[in-house]
């Protein structure tokens, strides 16, 4: 609090150019893919086209005799480790042993002089498969009959981080429950019954950058270049299966091109190592895209739900069944299936919920994180049986939802449990409905929804970072937050750069490499700005007391004295720049001052699920729509997205971030699937599976930036970037609904919205849409 | 087979494979990674290059099809000088994000601005309706456009 303070933030809420915009636009910009190194030798995976059988025999001795080949790692070669991993369950042979359990799992790779050479040998390698009958379905999975496709009791992995786990019951391989209230009571009081069965499809989040990874197996341990989002878990992953020390494990990480959850925890990383462990060279492995479509995607969803209400609307109960489809190992579905559970209710203020959460095992690819996972899944069903309750009570979805949502500093869960409420939900769902025209009149075959939700962000809440001054002024922030795409980089050099009272421009921010980067524990959750950025925050006020110190001595005055302003220490008149105040720190032109920040569970807290989350992140759209009746074709007219980010640091990039998740949101609404047939991707590639292209944009799309400085991260900040992708779906599917066309089945193809009008158009059906 | 090509302004004479591609060609033998290799089913546009000055897909493209033809890939279009106004409009209009699909894109547009094929919005959509990007929405990248084009 002294007079020399700066008022106002000259770095924090400046949209500053990206960092790495120059870098990226010249196609400077290095990637795993692009890079080499001396010796290195080229992969290829052998995978199981069955989605389900025994491995009789894997014979590589035709594939070893090609002129090239380096190695062939099997199963075989894995006696000497316990070869299971896994961050929630070690379920996941590193190449399946005696089992596939699904078409695309590994089963043998080939390390070759290039890549044309790999790729012919890995067709060399014999396999006899004895075929097995595949649970291609959650249906087929979830029969009492159905053989159970890991009999093996598997052990918890490092990350879990949901307690311990129960007893499994067949397929299933995780379960959440969330109850409050007497639901049974709730139900018979009753005045509104809606209630339904929907289904999600598996999604692939595409990142336009495949899996890649360099390993390097040497007499130090292993060194890895890999487009990881968490390179830390990756780190002890990678330890803990090779039987390393978690400082032998050294994991590089460049630029990534996008990630979307898709690069999050461990994926090709153990194959790579044991790869190159068998070959005693570098080995690159970089996925084709059908590859990285088997490597990981989002969770297919069953999902039954009932909501019931008062005769003027009030939501009184919730009751949510759902199941997801994990694949063939579980991956994160446990995260993704207890946020799912977190996300069910929906945030109003429920008198009883009970939600009952199934991850199940299915003979189909492992399913992973997607960028907003759990909310993406259910906001849009519990909206559109929000949107039934208000037509049926007859009253404006807007105005129930203000009456009804939670406020902030109220419980979030029902239960009471966890974060409570750190945004204002009914001016985020008002600007919306305002940006999408909200009131106005309307044409027959146009609707307009609004949508909200709340996604469990921000993960484990451990970070660390260092920032570093150098002789010269300009100074190194050093963090674990890997830059894929979302504009970390920019965002922490500008947080250092206001705590150190210098231009970004002089702050340079490098990629992870945990050899040398602090720890942070994941790229995800929307965590980096908030938790890392705080990390940051910490390491560089921390630079800036130092300062104020050295300064304060040559003055001889207390250190709360010395003011800090465009690279310099000031007091009265006097002003000494930073370097010299290192150069009199250390007597001569060198040295540099470099301190560490940290973020851990506060409180005494432990940082688990249960305590969580760190904060939650608001997930609120509205949107316009027309639906052409007589071929299903929806057209998006108005699309609103809210950015509720606490404080903007950098207010470009915010939106920015707020566009992409705004249309993922829209392919996950109108057109993306990947089509399982017995277990099969059938779509395997980007030619019949569609993402969104410009064509797609809606007529009109806001991205609205609100900053009430409620978060917990720096400058009141808080998570971005993935609420939209949960809300515009929604917003969508309750627009549909808005126009007479309730659906309860994603993608909305044209066909199954013009089936849907045809059964809604039905004289006798007209009103019984909500009996399924 | 004996390929004489010029790449990026610089005339070269090498042996190729007949199968092999345009973009194994630059990535792997010129070192030149910054047409990226994604769809490779010519959907999404991150490989793409100019040969002759049309946007091409070199991951379905094979090298020998150079023959006697320019191609320019973004290492050499960022030494061009009217690459600035492009860098700038993708830049300030933060128009990217994780970088992979930027070259090709950048690349479409100054194919499309050559041709005089980038005076409307309409020409904008069009013209960029081959390339893919998962990251801005696209929205960004039609600001950029717009920019250009105006």
């Amino acid at each position: 609090m002294t007079v020399l303070e700066r008022s106002a933030l000259a770095e924090v809420g400046l949209s500053r150019p990206r960092k790495d915009g120059r870098e990226k636009v010249s196609g400077q910009a290095q990637y795993v893919g692009d890079m080499e190194m001396a010796g290195m030798l080229h992969g290829k995976v052998l995978r199981s086209p069955h989605a389900h059988a025994q491995i009789i025999l894997v014979d590589p001795s035709a594939a070893l005799e090609l002129d090239g080949v380096v190695a062939v790692l099997t199963g075989a070669d894995l006696q000497d480790i316990e070869p299971y991993y896994g961050h929630a369950i070690k379920d996941r042979p590193i190449v399946a042993l005696d089992r596939v359990r699904f078409a695309g799992e590994p089963v043998a790779a080939v390390a070759a002089v290039d890549e044309a050479t790999a790729e012919a040998a890995v067709r060399l390698i014999e396999v006899e498969y004895q075929e097995l009958p595949a649970l291609g379905t959650l249906e087929e999975a979830l029969a009492p009959n159905a053989p159970k496709l890991h009999e093996r009791r598997p052990k918890l992995g490092l990350f879990h981080g949901l307690g311990e786990l129960g007893e499994q019951r067949g397929n299933v391989c995780y379960r959440h429950v969330i109850a409050a209230g007497d639901i049974a009571r709730v139900r018979a009081d009753a005045a509104i019954t809606v209630e339904g069965t929907y289904t999600f499809p598996a999604v692939y989040q595409y990142a336009m950058e495949t899996h890649a990874t360099i390993a390097h197996y040497h007499g130090d341990g292993v060194t890895l270049w890999a487009n990881c989002q968490h390179p830390f878990l990756v780190q002890a992953e990678i330890a803990d299966l090779f039987g390393l020390d978690i400082g032998s494990v050294r994991i590089i990480v460049p630029y990534l091109g996008g990630g979307f959850g898709s690069k999050s925890y461990t994926k090709m990383e153990p194959l790579t190592v044991a790869l190159a462990r068998k070959a005693g060279r570098p080995v690159r492995i970089v996925n084709r895209v059908e590859e990285s479509m088997v490597t990981t995607r989002r969770h297919g969803m069953r999902c039954w739900m009932r909501t019931t209400a008062a005769a003027d609307g009030t939501p009184l109960g919730r009751e949510v069944h759902f199941w997801m489809d994990t694949g063939a190992y579980a991956d994160n579905g446990p995260r993704v299936t207890a946020t799912a559970a977190d996300a069910a209710p929906g945030p109003y203020r429920w008198h009883a919920v009970d939600v009952q959460a199934e991850c199940v095992y299915c003979n189909t690819p492992p399913s992973g994180s997607y960028r907003a996972f759990g909310a993406t899944h259910l906001q849009w069903i519990g909206e559109s049986q929000l949107d039934e309750v208000a037509r049926r009570a007859g009253i404006d979805p807007l105005e129930l939802r203000r009456r009804s949502l939670v406020a902030a500093g109220d419980p979030v869960r029902p239960d009471g449990t966890g974060k409570p409420l750190d945004a204002d939900l009914v001016g985020d769902v008002e600007r919306a409905a305002t940006a999408v025209g909200w009131g106005e009149p309307r044409r027959r075959w146009r609707g307009r929804g609004v949508s909200v939700g709340l996604l469990a962000a921000g993960a484990h809440p451990v970070s660390r970072a260092s920032v570093r001054l150098c002789s010269d002024g300009s100074a190194d922030v050093y963090v674990g937050t890997t830059e894929l795409g979302q504009g970390p980089r920019t965002v922490m050099s500008q947080i250092a750069a206001e705590s150190l009272a210098i231009s970004s421009d002089l702050v340079r921010v490098h990629g992870a490499d945990t050899r040398f980067t602090p720890y942070d524990r994941s790229t995800g959750a929307s965590r980096s700005t908030t938790i890392a950025g705080l990390a940051v925050k910490r390491a560089a006020d921390s630079v800036a007391e130092r300062l104020r110190e050295t300064a304060a001595e040559i003055w001889d005055i207390e250190p709360e004295f010395v003011g800090l302003a465009e690279g310099r220490a000031v007091f009265s008149g006097e002003e000494i720049t930073y370097p010299d105040l290192i150069a009199r720190r250390f007597g001569f032109r060198g040295g540099e001052i470099i301190e560490g920040g940290e973020v851990r569970p506060t409180d005494g807290g432990t940082g688990s699920y249960a305590e969580g989350p760190h904060f939650w992140e608001v997930c609120v759209a509205g949107a316009e729509i027309e639906v052409e009746p007589d071929t299903g074709e929806i057209t998006v007219l108005r699309l609103a997205t809210i950015a509720d980010v606490g404080k903007a640091i950098n207010p470009q990039l915010v939106k920015r971030q707020d566009e992409g998740a705004a249309l993922q949101g829209i392919g996950n609404a109108l057109f993306e699937e990947m089509r399982l047939v017995d277990g099969v991707v059938a779509n395997d590639n980007l030619l019949e599976y569609r993402v969104p292209r410009i064509a797609d944009l809606p007529h009109r799309m806001t991205s609205i930036i609100v900053e009430n400085e409620d978060g917990p991260g720096p400058y009141g900040a808080k998570g971005c970037g993935e609420g939209a992708l949960a809300a515009v779906p929604a917003a969508i599917v309750c627009a549909l609904g808005d126009a007479g066309v309730p659906m309860r089945e994603l993608p909305l193809t044209p066909e199954r919205v013009w089936r849907r009008i045809q059964e809604v158009t039905k004289p006798t059906s007209a009103k019984g849409s909500e009996d399924d | 087979m004996d390929l004489a090509t010029t790449i990026n302004g610089q005339e070269m004479h090498v042996e190729v494979e007949p199968q092999e591609l345009l973009l194994d060609f630059l990535r792997e033998r010129l070192g030149l990674t910054g047409a990226k290799r994604s769809c490779e089913v010519q959907v999404c546009g991150t490989c793409t290059v100019l040969v002759d000055g049309e946007p091409v897909s070199a991951c379905t493209y094979l090298a020998a099809d150079a023959h006697e033809r320019e191609v320019l890939t973004i290492e050499g279009f960022a030494r061009l000088p009217d690459f600035e106004r492009f860098e700038e409009a993708f830049v300030c209009h933060a128009a990217l994000q994780c970088g992979y699909c930027t070259p090709g894109l950048l690349l479409t547009l100054k194919s499309l601005h050559d041709q005089n094929e980038l005076r409307s919005e309409e020409d904008i959509r069009h013209g960029l309706d081959g390339s893919l990007c998962r990251c801005t929405g696209y929205w960004s990248i039609l600001e950029a456009a717009r920019e250009l084009a105006g």
